[in-house]
């Protein structure tokens, strides 16, 4: 498979990584996204193994703060953790929007005591992430916060178009649905642009956030003229129970005119792929034929995630220690 | 009877009779008594002689507004430690916002509010009256009492009316008792679930934003409303270049219309919030640097008539938060002089304009007898060095509330005596 990246990959050593926390994609300079999905790339390797493990954070604690329940992506990077041999320890936070920035800090103040080497925290208000590792000792990974970021999925997804294009140089990203509202088309695009890969978002206005051409290569609300020549289709879950209504009249609207069936998937090029962040809206964003279709490269993404993950435990840890 | 106070050898700056000239002011009782140009004021027996060294002599400042804790949230803010505050920024009189617990939405409270300050505050302090009952938009005060209590003006402080017809009301009735209403304009639903400006940096920090549409189209409505009622309507504080349009358009044909804006509109924009900054939660949001500009513009071509700092102390406990849950404001009365003479030193707007905006303009706007030097007006002057370099540090802060946003700024010029009434209520120590 052809590889614009990897040669580091193969050799097995990279250079210390000057990051201490990874909480935006905007922090990465162009190099060290190559370089972190070089070392998942690696770890692609080891996930595949008989024993899918490296002792490299052993005797390191994670602990993962997910004040937003997330089964996926915190199962993803519990996984990843233990690969490396940590002790990962799971907090969920149940808050009521009232009180979740004061227990935002205290927790932070308390598990900080508790000496911890990574926290891996979700959070539903953007910046939240950020303001918490000001406040804390350790290495901080965003897990997602509000719709500002979630630079792991755009790695993981980046990981996995590599993969399945050999190369991102020359590539034509489409993402579609709710970019107003998602971390995950921010993510994307500004890693993406880092890479100088073409970036389209297609959405109705009312999902399009201001300023996106200034993200996006282009903006497109019509999803066929949007879809033409594409290589990539990365579908966004909608949250249609507060769109509804206000965004957009109604799912069934919203399906005929943004959701990827076969007759829109047609303009995309004949070997495009189709994504998904998951968890997906079967039948209100995607076909559920393309969803489970030979296209569609979704279960990759969940595989690239344990992938990615472990690479940023990786890089990051060693970069505490050297500081 | 107090001892005379003499200030000679100072630049007697002065909006209200529009001079800025070398000379001395005599004060007596409290009273402004004799201005000298150039030469010596006779000097009365046993007088306090104050050399200003050529430092700048001006009339003390009037902030249209402040939130003060008291009476509800004195950790924040009492009226002694927000006295001590605008003394020390040189403000001598401000404008206080009806948002307390209880809301200032009856004469009595007017009263003891101005009993109090008299007693506890350094600077005059004016209440100003809501304008609906606890601040909720839905029933009308009773004017008539709270202008005999005292009240300066009618205002809902941080809220906007939303319905017409009851701003209609309000200004009808307020204009039979010759009661000013300063107001707000935010269309909430517009604002809906916003935290700042609406527009690229919004998008790239994930926080939802709000247009300028909604200010200027209740904006629009509050003007119209104003011919239609006649009432002295003040906009109390205006941030977008389509509201400098408005307010310019409804001024050639409304004479009875005047408009204010804050310090933190006109020095800072919305990219100050960096990485979620806090402190740079305002409301109005800050905009964009066209918007900044417009404003600046307004303020030099009158549009704009007043300045205020809009200070408005909140604990870390409401600020240490993410972006969107952290509350709005920040103090900024100890700043005002300082950071408006950046628009001096930076030669956008005229020393003569910027302390206009701050004195005379707001005296006339709320009829007071202060905001100039003159013989017979009170004695509410500073002298300030308007080179002086100093940064702004937390620790230095009077007011109970550290949330500054303009915390490590280096600023140029700074107040280094007030007077009130004739008394030296702060002096500059290095």
């Amino acid at each position: 498979m052809p590889q614009q990246y990897s040669d580091a990959a193969q050799s097995g050593d990279f250079p210390p990584f000057r990051q201490r926390h990874l909480i935006s994609i905007a922090d990465l300079k162009q190099h060290e996204i190559v370089d972190l999905l070089d070392r998942a790339e690696k770890m692609i390797a080891v996930s595949r193994q008989e024993r899918k493990s490296l002792p490299t954070l052993s005797g390191k604690t994670q602990i993962n703060l997910f004040f937003e329940p997330s089964t996926r992506t915190q199962s993803s990077f519990e996984i990843a953790g233990k690969r490396l041999g940590a002790l990962v320890v799971n907090m969920s936070v149940k808050t009521s929007s009232v009180s979740k920035g004061e227990t935002l800090v205290d927790t932070a103040t308390t598990l900080n005591a508790m000496r911890p080497d990574v926290l891996v925290v979700r959070h539903s208000a953007a910046g939240a992430v950020e303001l918490l590792s000001q406040k804390v000792g350790c290495s901080v990974v965003n897990a997602g916060d509000g719709a500002h970021e979630h630079p792991t999925q755009a790695l993981l997804d980046a990981l996995t178009i590599r993969n399945h294009k050999g190369t991102l140089a020359g590539l034509t990203v489409a993402i579609c649905g709710d970019i107003l509202n998602s971390r995950v088309a921010r993510s994307n695009l500004l890693l993406l642009g880092a890479l100088h890969v073409r970036t389209r978002v297609i959405a109705p206005r009312t999902l399009l956030p201001a300023g996106i051409e200034n993200l996006a290569t282009e903006v497109f609300t019509d999803m066929e003229e949007g879809l033409k020549g594409a290589d990539v289709v990365m579908m966004l879950r909608l949250q249609h129970e507060r769109a509804n209504g206000r965004m957009i009249p109604s799912v069934r609207e919203y399906y005929r005119f943004y959701g990827l069936d076969e007759a829109k998937l047609a303009h995309a090029k004949p070997d495009a792929i189709v994504m998904h962040p998951g968890p997906m809206n079967r039948g209100v964003e995607i076909d559920p034929a393309i969803a489970d279709g030979d296209r569609s490269v979704i279960t990759d993404q969940v595989e690239m995630g344990v992938a990615v993950r472990m690479a940023v435990l990786d890089a990051l840890l060693p970069a505490r220690n050297d500081a | 009877m107090t001892r005379p106070v003499l200030i000679e050898n100072a630049r007697i700056v002065d909006p209200a009779s529009d001079t800025d000239h070398r000379g001395g002011v005599l004060v007596e009782n409290g009273i402004v008594s004799d201005i000298a140009a150039g030469g010596p004021v006779g000097v009365p027996d046993g007088a306090e002689v104050i050399d200003a060294g050529g430092q700048m002599l001006a009339p003390g400042l009037i902030d249209m507004r402040v939130f003060v804790g008291e009476p509800g949230k004195e950790y924040r803010e009492t009226l002694a430690s927000a006295g001590a505050a605008a003394v020390a920024g040189g403000v001598t009189s401000f404008v206080m916002m009806p948002d307390t617990t209880p809301t200032v939405d009856d004469g009595a409270l007017v009263d003891f509010l101005i009993r109090r300050a008299e007693a506890q505050s350094a600077a005059r302090i004016l209440p100003a009256a809501a304008i609906t009952r606890g601040l909720e938009g839905k029933e009308i005060t009773e004017f008539g009492l709270l202008k005999e209590a005292g009240a300066v003006c009618l205002t809902d402080g941080g809220h906007s009316i939303q319905s017409s017809a009851l701003l209609r009301s309000a200004m009808s009735y307020a204009a039979n008792f010759g009661m000013t209403i300063v107001h707000q304009a935010a269309d909430a639903g517009l604002v809906g679930e916003g935290v700042m400006n609406e527009g690229l940096f919004a998008t790239v920090l994930g926080l939802k934003g709000f247009p300028r549409e909604a200010e200027t189209i209740p904006l629009a409505r509050d003007l119209q409303l104003a011919a239609l009622t006649g009432v002295r309507y003040h906009a109390a504080q205006i941030s977008t270049a389509g509201s400098v349009d408005l307010v310019k358009a409804a001024k050639s044909g409304n004479r009875n219309v005047t408009a204010g804006v804050s310090i933190n509109n006109l020095c800072l924009n919305e990219n100050d919030i960096g990485r979620y900054r806090t402190f740079f939660k305002l409301n109005p949001p800050l905009r964009s640097e066209d918007d900044r500009q417009a404003v600046i513009d307004g303020l030099r071509t009158g549009v704009i008539d007043t300045i205020h700092s809009d200070h408005d102390p909140q604990d870390s406990e409401v600020k240490r938060q993410p972006f969107a849950e952290a509350s709005y404001g920040a103090i900024g009365l100890e700043t005002l002089l300082a950071a408006a003479l950046r628009l001096v030193h930076s030669g956008d707007v005229n020393l003569m304009t910027i302390l206009r905006a701050m004195t005379q303009r707001p005296a006339q706007i709320l009829g007071l007898p202060t905001g100039r030097i003159a013989r017979g007006a009170p004695a509410d002057l500073i002298l300030a060095d308007v080179d002086y370099p100093w940064q702004v540090t937390e620790t230095a802060i009077r007011s109970k509330s550290r949330n500054t946003s303009f915390e490590g700024a280096r600023m140029q010029g700074k107040v280094m005596r007030t007077i009130v009434g004739g008394e030296t209520v702060f002096q500059h120590s290095d």
